[in-house]
């Protein structure tokens, strides 16, 4: 995989550009990035368009990250993107949680590019 | 002891002051790039033009602030989004919300009996210092003073008991 397609989910718009600008100092070459405010807001834009990656926080308003995992991992167009959390919450049962419901990595808030390095690229395919 | 009677009274017994310093410290060191470190309440006074707050709900409750003046809200904004930032009061309320909950959510996680069973609220950002806070929550008061490139920052955590 060369430029990746990749879904930012976040209510923080600012959060949002840490993100994408931490997934390019990991190396990732992206092609598009899309953004959510929350997770019917990011279903509503899988609609319409495929994406490689999503990163997802899980406290949002309308609909948190975990229901969005959730729904995800149902859909047959979207079951095979890899998803991976970005969030203040770090205790042990959220991880389980959002690895159960279908997230494939967790990064915890306050992040390092390293951490991003180290979580995001196994997912898609890249070495760490 | 249930896990909530455990909490509110580790609150009372323990100085989580420290930790929450540190919860602040490391989220400006990692996200902004840039050392803050506490200083005395008595040689500054804090600003409170820009106010970010969020709730705790769980085993811990409460409520965590962090205030500082426009000036200084602007330069959180800058570090956290560099160069591109478009100097918007939108965008520099949304960077002071993000802190805010990060150091909410760093400090919880260092909690080890929180950890799981403390929900965060979205956080929520006053603009302007006319405004009076009043906070149900009767609990232990934690306040610190950090420096930020030289001016002051504010941060708050009250607790239920």
């Amino acid at each position: 995989m060369d430029k990746i397609r990749t879904l930012i989910v976040d209510d923080s718009s600012v959060m949002r550009k840490i993100v994408e600008r931490s997934l390019r100092q990991a190396g990732l070459e992206l092609e598009k990035v899309l953004e959510a405010g929350n997770g019917a807001e990011a279903l509503a834009l899988l609609g319409n368009e495929t994406v490689d990656l999503i990163l997802c926080d899980i406290n949002m308003p309308i609909m948190d990250g975990l229901e969005f995992v959730r729904t995800v991992s149902a859909q047959e167009k979207t079951k095979g993107v890899p998803v991976v959390m970005i969030t203040t919450e770090g205790s042990e049962s959220h991880v389980v949680q959002a690895l159960t419901a279908g997230a494939r990595g967790y990064i915890r808030k306050p992040f390092t590019p390293e951490q991003v390095r180290q979580h995001v690229l196994p997912v898609v395919g890249k070495k760490s | 002891m249930s896990i909530e009677t455990s909490l509110a009274a580790r609150s009372q017994e323990e100085n989580w002051l420290p930790i929450l310093e540190l919860a602040v410290e490391e989220v400006f060191e990692i996200m902004l790039g840039s050392r803050v470190k506490p200083v005395s309440k008595d040689q500054h006074t804090l600003s409170t033009e820009f106010t970010a707050m969020v709730g705790l709900a769980g085993a811990l409750c409460g409520i965590l602030t962090f205030c500082c003046d426009r000036k200084t809200a602007r330069e959180l904004a800058k570090s956290m989004l560099g160069a591109e930032i478009a100097d918007s009061e939108d965008q520099i309320s949304d960077a002071l919300g993000e802190i805010c909950n990060m150091i909410a959510g760093n400090f919880k996680n260092k909690l080890a009996s929180a950890d799981g069973q403390c929900m965060l609220s979205v956080p929520t950002v006053i603009k302007g210092e006319e405004y009076t806070f009043y906070s149900l929550a009767d609990g232990d008061h934690l306040e610190t003073i950090l420096l930020f490139e030289n001016s002051p920052i504010g941060v708050s955590l009250q607790l239920h008991s």
